[in-house]
Formats: structure tokens, C-alpha cells, sequence
């Protein structure tokens, strides 16, 4: 069972998802924080579902939570690959620059 | 009551050393202002009692994701002051949405209960008595199989675009071309000459060393990855 109430969790949970959602706004220009900020809103996700899976006392919540990890961790991997493969290429990781593929 | 007040400093903590990922200055900093941010987050997963994604989280988490933000973050050469340049103008958008977004989950919070047959419709209560990791387990390799095959195909997936994605083959690197090395001839390396007795070859410098016609080099220098192609 939960320490606290469980809107205790969805409360944290739904301040850090927008705090993540805050800081792909703010951080328009750096990819690396953008992604960053990404992991932050699956954080968010995942806390909500160890949460509920801890109130109704059901497992699945928490297999679900490692599938989300695992995709997290292969997103965090591609994401930062391209990242390296287009600041090789045009030597800025700025995200208003990534205009190439416009028409 | 410890428990309670555990769950407060971890929710302070984390919520403090997100908001600090968001707005730190130098990406370092926000990288590991996200270690701590997860640290914490495994601390509340902890007291939830899901003990093994809780280390699941720092062992993956901090050990692999994070670190490898802090090897980018570290590797690409970046005029960080010049990635600052948006933050003004982007605050009063970024506050806005995050306000609206906020409000909505608080009114989604507000109206929200549990249904009464929800404890009817679990897949897979809790047992008591069970520790955590076994009963995970046990699940895993069980009902969920075929997504945890499919997880570590994600993760094959993901390993194998991070490679091609990022391979770059060096033309200055010397490798071994296995087949040049097979299909030389022995025509192409070694020449035999009828010498009258006494007389020098001549030709080729001071060192009366004379090399083969061919067209490949001395053999042990022989540069055969020029076919390669797809590079």
C-alpha cells in the first residue's frame, strides 16, 4: 500500500509531466534538453502507473512500467543518435534549423 | 509517519531537480539534475512497493540513459550561450501551456474516482506474501511473454539504427581485405630472375631491391580496400 493518499502520487506525477511539457517549450533551440524533457513526461507516466498499481494491488501496472522503460531507453537511443549524426553534418543542434526537409 | 515524510522529501526533490532540468543553464547541469531527478523517482517507486523498478530505474536509468546524455552532451561541441538565446521569448508560451495543461489535470484529478468492481477486474493481484521481483517475474515469463519478446526486439531495434545511424567508416583506417589477400597470385609477389654471376640487377636505387611489375605494391603494404564500395 501507498504511504500517503494516492492523489498524493497523481499530484507529483502531474506536476513533473508539465514541467517536462514547460521544458520542450522553453528549451526550443537545444534537442538534448528537449529529449531530456521527454523523460521526464514518461517519468511522469510511469510514476502514475507504480501508483495505481500499488492502490488496486495489481501487478500489471508495473509490467507495463518496464515496457515504458525499455521504449524510453531505445527513444533516448535513436533520439541522441541523430542528434550526433546531424550536429556531424551541419555542426549546430539548433531546432530551428532543422528546416532541411521543407519544402 | 516515516514513510510519509519520505514520500515528501522524495516529491520535493524531485519535483525541485526537474524544474532544474528544464532551466539549468549548462546542459551539464541539467544531466545531472535528471540523475537526481531519477534517484528520486526510484525512491518513490520504492515506498510504492515496486522494488524492482525501482532498482530497474537506477541501474538503467542513471547508469545507461543518463550517462549517455552526459557523453553527448559532453562529446558535441556547442555554443551553449547561443542555445540560450530563445529562453525569454519562449517563457511566456511554454508558462501558458503548462498553466492550461495543469489545470486541465487538476480538474481531471478533482472529478476522478475509483469504480466500485475495479478490485473484480484486476489480471494480476498482488499476492501476499510474495516478494515483489518473484511475482514480476513470474508474470513476465509467463503472461507476458510475447511483449517481453517484443521489448527486446525494440531494444535490438533501437541498438542496431544507433549503429547505422552513427558508423562512420574512416578511409585512413587500415583493415585487412581478406580477399585480395587470397586471390594474390604468386606471380604478383615473387619474381625470379637469371642472374650471370657477377653481375648486379641495377635498376632500383641502392638497396638492389626489385619489385614485382604487378600492379599491387609490396604485398605487406598492399592498401586493398579501395573495392570496398558503400562507404
Amino acid at each position: 500500500m501507498l504511504p500517503v493518499a494516492l492523489s498524493h502520487y497523481l499530484v507529483v506525477a502531474a506536476l513533473l509531466l508539465v514541467l517536462g511539457v514547460f521544458g520542450i517549450f522553453l528549451n526550443r533551440k537545444n534537442v538534448i534538453i528537449m529529449l531530456m524533457s521527454v523523460e521526464l513526461i514518461l517519468l511522469a507516466a510511469n510514476l502514475n502507473l507504480v501508483a495505481f498499481s500499488a492502490v488496486l494491488q495489481d501487478l500489471v501496472g508495473q509490467v507495463f512500467v518496464m515496457f515504458t522503460l525499455t521504449v524510453a531507453a531505445a527513444e533516448a537511443a535513436i533520439g541522441l543518435a541523430i542528434v550526433v549524426i546531424y550536429f556531424r553534418n551541419r555542426g549546430s543542434i539548433q531546432v530551428e534549423d532543422v528546416n532541411l526537409m521543407k519544402g | 509517519m516515516i514513510a510519509a515524510l519520505a514520500f515528501y522529501v522524495f516529491a520535493g526533490i524531485l519535483l525541485l531537480s526537474a524544474a532544474m532540468v528544464v532551466s539549468a543553464r549548462n546542459p551539464v547541469h541539467s544531466v545531472l539534475f535528471l540523475i537526481l531527478a531519477f534517484f528520486n523517482a526510484a525512491g518513490l517507486f520504492l515506498l510504492a512497493g515496486a522494488e524492482f523498478l525501482a532498482m530497474i530505474l537506477v541501474i538503467v536509468y542513471v547508469g545507461a540513459v543518463a550517462v549517455l546524455f552526459l557523453f553527448v552532451v559532453m562529446m558535441l561541441d556547442i555554443d551553449f550561450a547561443e542555445l540560450r538565446g530563445g529562453f525569454q521569448r519562449y517563457l511566456p508560451v511554454g508558462l501558458a501551456v503548462g498553466l492550461v495543461l495543469l489545470i486541465e489535470l487538476g480538474i481531471v484529478l478533482g472529478g476522478w474516482k475509483l469504480a466500485p468492481d475495479a478490485a473484480a477486474l484486476r489480471f494480476a493481484p498482488n499476492l501476499a506474501g510474495a516478494h515483489n521481483t518473484a511475482q514480476l517475474g513470474r508474470l513476465i515469463y509467463t503472461d507476458y511473454i510475447l511483449l517481453f519478446q517484443a521489448a527486446g526486439l525494440v531494444l535490438l531495434v533501437a541498438m542496431i539504427g544507433a549503429i547505422v545511424l552513427t558508423l562512420r567508416e574512416r578511409h585512413s583506417a587500415l583493415r585487412q581485405d581478406i580477399t585480395a589477400q587470397q586471390s594474390r597470385s604468386v606471380r604478383q609477389t615473387m619474381e625470379l630472375i637469371d642472374m650471370p654471376i657477377g653481375a648486379g640487377i641495377g635498376g632500383s636505387g641502392t638497396t638492389g631491391i626489385r619489385r614485382p611489375a604487378a600492379p599491387a605494391p609490396a604485398p605487406a603494404a598492399a592498401p586493398a580496400h579501395a573495392d570496398h564500395g558503400g562507404h
